[in-house]
């Protein structure tokens, strides 16, 4: 490796047989490109997606109630269901060792919003102090609803970032301001940020206010939780299920609905659609691994092709160095260097070309589901090391038989 | 310089086996010009691979200069080549990317000679087949009998103990071929030991001594008055 006249005697033959070094260089350096574009792009994917579901905390979960389809022990179908607050307390008390968080949620309606002024058109929910977890709000400015706010009726409301901004733009900030709902002033006490500006559009009051205030009763509108973190990830998949289910079941006890009518009470959890998701992004990871290994298997086959029209092209050559007192390990070792040196040079220019190119372009990459496409560095390198290697075997074989091949065989005029 | 006592050579041709050579006896001295004659499919060229290692015989002994040439490996067969063998072919082989200088270095490389004077060796070698201001050419940029004085002066440039010509005249027209042929006899007349294959009348009486081959033997063998090439350039 180190013989400089080696070294002399190859960049000769690279510099007078241009076409051929560049071909053999394209496709080794392509093939490499093209894996580590997919590769990034796997990783895009499930970036994107992990990034998904860090909106909510990712073991929540949700009950939706909705209409019954199926009759049930004389009650006809098409009856709506509607959850009361016993509902989400028995349901805590039931279930107290599975959940971390929990909270009911009213949507107040037919009130109207108003700053001074100015007509607000932004929902109004009614929710526990533990929202906050369950929705993953962080407070930017002063705090969420507590406990002491629910026992007393505060009248007390949280805002969204995005509120802040289109309606508190005059004043240093939003704290201590009152908005008015339906003539009520509620103190405006804390303003928290979401991922989306979509659920930064609301206002949050306590539930206890909400049913008061609004006339709500006893009325709820759904139910979250969250769960305690798991050891792992299937434990906590396997936690949200068990949890789902009872949930469901109590439910449909409470409800008087038939357990397979899923429609009448949806409960809806985070871990197990992150599971689905998961899973899809492992296969779709699996599936670009697949191609760009088929990538690599062409660029070996294709890097292996070209050593053998290389090799036969050379024959003559071979004969005439040996003629010249070439021994067989010198020609085998020159093709050898060559190849390598070439696939070298060329793959790790198409690395460096690919990755600088995800490193560029990756993070401008706004599509829903893909982000920050990267690759890992020691993938890639590992890759580039496996196609010079694979390169070298596939170009060994026709140059040690070309060096076999008697002399007096090669220099025959065909 | 060269002696072969009862060489054999029979080629394999599916279930038949052609025996080419059939027992051949000679000897070479220092500093002789010899002629190779014969028929086409005489054994010719079989014979002038054999002495240069670039075949194998099946029978019989070979030394050259002092050294047995038996059942060499690959890459002793290589070394002796380089040592002791320059080679200069009908079609010339020369390494059509390499220009006319690197073509006459080539073997020094493979003799481990630094580059520089690698350089400088092929080029006094060059000089010495008139061929200097040649020397950056490729071989598609130069005639025939050029091309053949770039191999001559390739196969000098390792100072080997014997020249093998196998017709290096035949792809050249008559006066290319006197020239080629001055050549030979001036680095002859330094005391070079030459073997010429050739079909040629004319140029067999170039040399000093003509052997006749038929049908695998050698039939005649004499020694002759040289014409010399220089009159017909
Ligand atoms: N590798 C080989 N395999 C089979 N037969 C061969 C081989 N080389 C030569 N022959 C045969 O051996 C015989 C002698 O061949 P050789 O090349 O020595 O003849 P030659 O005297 O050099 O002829 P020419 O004057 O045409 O060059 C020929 O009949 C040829 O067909
Ligand atoms: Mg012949």
């Amino acid at each position: 490796m180190f013989d400089l006249e080696r070294w002399q005697e190859i960049f000769d033959t690279i510099r007078k047989n241009k076409l051929r070094t560049f071909l053999t260089g394209l496709s080794v350096a392509s093939g490499i490109f093209i894996l580590v574009i997919l590769l990034g792009f796997g990783q895009g994917m499930r970036n994107g997606i992990e990034h998904e579901f860090e909106q909510d905390a990712s073991t929540s979960v949700w009950v939706w109630p909705g209409v019954t389809s199926k009759e049930y022990k004389g009650l006809n179908p098409g009856r709506r269901i509607q959850l009361v607050n016993e509902n989400y307390t028995k349901a805590s008390t039931i279930f107290n060792d599975d959940i971390e968080y929990g909270s009911a949620r009213i949507f107040v309606r037919g009130v109207s919003v108003n700053y001074g002024k100015e007509a607000l058109i932004y929902g109004v929910q009614g929710v526990a102090s533990d929202f906050q977890f369950i929705e993953n709000a962080k407070m930017m400015e002063g705090r969420f609803i507590n406990y002491q706010d629910e026992a007393s009726n505060g009248k007390v409301a949280i805002i969204g970032n995005k509120i802040k901004k289109d309606v508190f733009g005059d004043v240093d900030t939003p704290i201590g301001e009152f908005i008015d709902i339906s003539g009520i002033p509620f103190k405006v006490i804390g303003v928290y940020k979401e991922m989306e500006d979509r659920e930064e559009e609301r206002i949050y009051i306590p539930i206890t206010t909400a049913q008061r205030t609004f006339n709500g009763g006893n009325r709820v509108n759904n139910l979250s939780f969250t769960l305690p973190p798991a050891e792992n990830f299937d434990k906590a998949v396997a936690q949200a299920v068990d949890f789902k289910n009872g949930l469901r079941e109590y439910l449909q006890q409470t409800h008087t609905i038939a357990p397979d009518d899923t429609g009448a009470i949806e409960v809806w959890s985070a871990m197990e659609e992150a599971k689905r998701y998961y899973g899809l992004t492992n296969n779709i990871k699996l599936f670009f691994w697949f191609v760009g290994v088929c990538t690599i298997i062409a660029g070996v086959v294709g890097v292996s092709n070209i050593m053998m029209i290389v090799v036969k092209e050379r024959t003559r050559e071979i004969g005439i160095r040996k003629a010249l007192g070439a021994k067989p390990w010198s020609i085998i070792a020159m093709i050898l260097h060559e190849a390598i040196f070439v696939t070298a040079i060329s793959g790790f220019g198409g690395l460096i070309f690919s990755m600088a190119l995800l490193e560029l372009v990756g993070p401008n990459i706004e599509v829903d589901y893909i982000m920050n496409p990267s690759v890992n560095f020691n993938v890639a390198f590992s890759t580039v090391i496996v196609l010079i290697v694979a390169g070298t075997l596939a170009g060994f074989v026709p140059a040690y038989r070309a060096a076999k091949v008697k002399v007096i065989e090669s220099l025959r005029d065909e | 310089m060269i002696e072969i006592k009862d060489l054999h050579k029979s080629y394999k041709m599916g279930s038949n086996v052609l025996h080419v050579l059939k027992g051949i006896n000679f000897k070479v001295e220092e500093g002789e010009l010899v002629a190779i004659m014969g028929s086409s499919g005489s054994g010719k060229s079989t014979l002038l691979n054999i002495l240069g290692m670039l075949d194998g015989a099946d029978s019989g002994e070979y030394t050259l200069d002092g050294v047995p040439i038996k059942n060499l490996s690959e890459t002793k067969a290589a070394q002796y080549r380089n040592k002791f063998l320059g080679f200069i072919f009908q079609s010339f082989n020369l390494i059509n990317y390499k220009s006319a200088l690197e073509n006459v270095a080539l073997p020094l490389y493979y003799q481990k000679v630094p580059r520089k004077e690698r350089q400088e060796k092929a080029m006094k070698y060059l000089e010495r087949v008139g061929l200097k201001p040649w020397a950056d050419h490729l071989p598609s940029e130069l005639s025939g009998g050029q091309k053949q004085r770039v191999a001559i002066a390739r196969a000098m440039a390792a100072e080997p103990k014997v020249l093998l010509a196998d017709e290096p005249t035949g792809a050249l027209d008559s006066t290319t071929s006197y020239e080629v042929m001055d050549l030979i006899q001036k680095i002859n007349d330094d005391g070079n030991t030459i073997l010429v294959v050739t079909h040629e009348e004319d140029i067999a009486h170039m040399c000093k001594r003509i052997v006749h081959l038929k049908d695998g033997i050698i039939v005649e063998d004499k020694k002759i008055e040289q014409v010399r090439a220089e009159q017909y350039v």
